[in-house]
């Protein structure tokens, strides 16, 4: 096998002084980003993307993936502790994790959740280094329309698996593509949607969305029930890791279960925090002692951390090999590997084989390094949520409008995320998903761009993307999420009809 | 990504008033229509059918502005028949308004405020109003940790990390 010594190679990349160092570096921040409320993996990573122009392209993307990983382990800290899921993702780790902090248990369950993350990541990367490679050995041989129909179906994925309300997704991400739209059309070199105005000709930088509708419109919403941290203790020794990881054998199967989940909801762009929900309702379900679940049940922070973990890694898979970002971390991800000049997609794996398997093997140590640096130093991390929050608040919002303001050096990028922080705000109270959104802004260009050049080639002939078994499949499948809420909505609405008619 | 919040704060003050959620569906609906009706019409102007080069270049944001009007319309549907206490539903009462005012209305003064005076002085203006309106700090302790912000922010990015951000006139006088 070539690929082992390729990540061999990778190894030597990642185990460099200076990558190690920012792979420290990078988890730090991640923890931090991920305890604090209103700095996420997405727009933490966002906020600092600007600053690793400089580096090189394998550096930077060290750091930043490991800031993430950072995040991926923080989330679990303020859930455990503070019953505040510092991410989306750790909601389902409060059901249970709280409750065992409450009962003097904090130790077992902080350890217990950053072993299983741990975990969940490790068999997600090894996922990832075998198959990754395969993917895109098999996606070099795509052409326009297969990669339409690739972006058709991880679009159409977020309709069919939404948790909420179909048509709210749909607008979401439709607003998402008229954003991407704004601006130069690459093709033609017209100008779009600006009517008339200066500003807009640059059109909308994801990144200053990502910190606007991410970090700022968290703030807004955090304030609401004026916040105050009120928070259990907790001390980690190394007699209650020892314990608790004498325990976890127990629990394999519940692990590898949840690892599954996990890898399967990351690359199709479900993401982590609809696998963390799931693996936790899986693991009830299959519980002997399904009504310890919320009372501080160790399987209750192990089930959804693993899942959480495992989908959060996976979901750089379709990012390397096709260029299809599987939630907005990635996708931050890959606005970062265009900038660095690198063209995302199958190529990567013949052009840029250093920079794809430094990468890889960075993931191996960087959850070590993650792993390591939470055990030792979740006391300090949870001292921070003691700071008060105007404190935080105002260091935040000051983090963030420099954030905006680097990408691309205009003071006008800062109103702009005041306005989409407020845009988020306002979507998030009302059940809008905002993750659609961003996808769909960043990929906007590229999926056009597909989408006319296989018109281009066909002549207009929209059969184009039916003109082979492989796009063909994709695209009836991407056609059946999308035609799923509408078949269950239907029987729902003809159900309640002959209910209602009854009733009446 | 959008429950989070949503669920840390499940009842607070449900029978107080505010501006109603269904207010804000429609009114949020009606703005995603209007845009895609913006992009419709623009797509037009630019010509939306088949030309030279293939699909013009309002051929894709056409769809894209019909398919966002239509979804934004069909999100009105449930509204209509939602009664009862799903209708009475808050968006918002008038006391967390108020909290959500106090912080984003310094923060739209705050980014006003950057291409006149500067981001250094300006963040560490809103640092110290935060700690001193919301955090009931006096300013002996307000006015350091402005200044501490201050400093770090220009010692991180203008000197470590060499990326210049907007500077107004203490900056200048400075010698910056």
């Amino acid at each position: 096998m070539d690929d082992i010594g390729l990540l061999m190679q990778g190894f030597g990349v990642a185990l460099q002084p200076d990558n190690m160092l920012l792979m420290l570096i990078g988890v730090v921040l991640g923890v931090l980003i991920g305890v604090l409320p209103g700095l996420g993996g997405a727009n933490g990573i966002a906020i600092l993307l600007p600053l690793t122009f400089a580096m090189p392209p394998v550096s930077a993307v060290i750091m930043l993936s490991c800031i993430y990983w950072g995040a991926l382990f923080g989330g679990a800290i303020t859930s455990i502790l503070f019953n505040i899921p510092g991410e989306p993702w750790s909601v389902a780790t409060t059901f249970d994790g709280y409750p065992m902090a409450q009962q003097g248990k904090a130790g077992e369950a902080l350890t217990a959740a950053f072993t299983s993350s741990f975990i969940g990541a490790f068999v997600a990367v090894v996922m990832i280094t075998f198959v990754a490679p395969v993917v895109a050995g098999f996606a070099l041989r795509f052409g326009p329309p297969e990669f339409f129909a690739v972006m058709f179906l991880s679009f159409a994925c977020f309709v069919g698996m939404a948790k909420g309300s179909p048509a709210k997704t749909l607008a979401s991400m439709m607003l998402g593509f008229l954003l991407a739209a704004v601006g130069m059309d690459t093709v033609t070199g017209q100008l779009r949607m600006t009517f008339g105005s200066e500003e807009m000709i640059r059109g909308f930088d994801f990144l200053v969305a990502v910190i606007g509708l991410f970090g700022i419109s968290e703030i807004l919403c955090s304030i609401e029930d004026g916040l105050r941290f009120k928070g259990q203790r907790a001390k980690i020794d190394l007699k209650v890791v020892l314990k608790t990881w004498a325990e976890l054998p127990k629990h394999t199967f519940l692990a590898a279960r949840s690892a599954l989940i996990g890898c399967w909801m990351g690359i199709t762009p479900a993401g982590a925090t609809p696998a963390s929900f799931m693996s936790y309702g899986v693991a009830r379900r299959m519980s002997k002692d399904p009504d310890g679940f919320g009372k501080g049940k160790v399987e209750g922070v192990i089930a959804p951390e693993t899942a959480a973990h495992a989908a959060g890694t996976s979901a750089l898979l379709p990012m390397l090999t096709l260029g299809v970002p599987g939630s907005p971390t990635a996708a931050v991800l890959l606005g970062g590997l265009i900038m660095w000049g690198l063209q995302p997609g199958p190529m990567l794996f013949v052009e840029q084989k250093e920079f794809v398997w430094g990468l890889i093997a960075s993931m191996y140590l960087g959850n070590i390094a993650g792993l390591l640096v939470v055990l030792v130093a979740v006391p300090w991390f949870a001292a921070i949520l003691r700071v008060p929050f105007p404190i935080i608040a105002a260091l935040i919002l000051t983090v963030c409008a420099i954030g905006a303001y680097t990408v691309s050096n205009a003071e006008f990028d800062i109103v702009l995320m005041l306005i989409f922080g407020i845009v988020g705000y306002i979507m998030k109270k009302l059940d809008y998903p905002l993750a659609p959104l961003v996808l769909a802004l960043v990929l906007g260009d590229r999926t056009e761009e597909a989408f006319r050049q296989s018109l281009l080639v066909s002549q207009g002939d929209v059969t184009v993307f039916f003109h082979n078994w492989l796009s063909g499949g994709i695209m009836a499948l991407g056609i059946a999420m999308l035609l799923w809420p509408l078949l269950s909505w239907a029987r729902t609405a003809l159900l309640g009809g002959f209910r209602g008619a009854r009733a009446a | 990504m959008s429950s989070t919040t949503l669920e840390m704060a499940p009842a607070a003050g449900r029978s107080a008033q505010g501006v109603k959620r269904s207010t804000m569906e429609v009114f949020t609906s009606l703005t995603l229509a209007a845009l895609g009706a913006a992009a419709i019409w623009d797509s037009l102007r630019l010509g939306a059918g088949w030309g030279a080069e293939g699909p013009q270049s309002g051929y894709f944001p056409f769809w894209i502005g019909l398919i966002l009007v239509g979804s934004s319309f069909a999100n009105l549907l449930p509204l209509m028949r939602a009664r009862g206490a799903a209708a009475e539903e808050m968006f918002v009462t008038w006391p967390q308004a108020r909290l959500v005012m106090s912080v984003l209305v310094p923060t739209v003064f705050y980014v006003a405020a950057i291409p006149v005076i500067g981001i250094y002085i300006a963040s560490a203006a809103l640092v110290a109003y935060f700690m001193m309106r919301l955090g009931e700090f006096t300013w002996r302790s307000a006015v350091p940790a402005a200044a501490a912000t201050a400093v770090v922010a220009f010692v991180t990015f203008e000197i470590w990390f060499l990326v210049g951000l907007p500077k107004g006139p203490v900056e200048d006088m400075l010698g910056f």
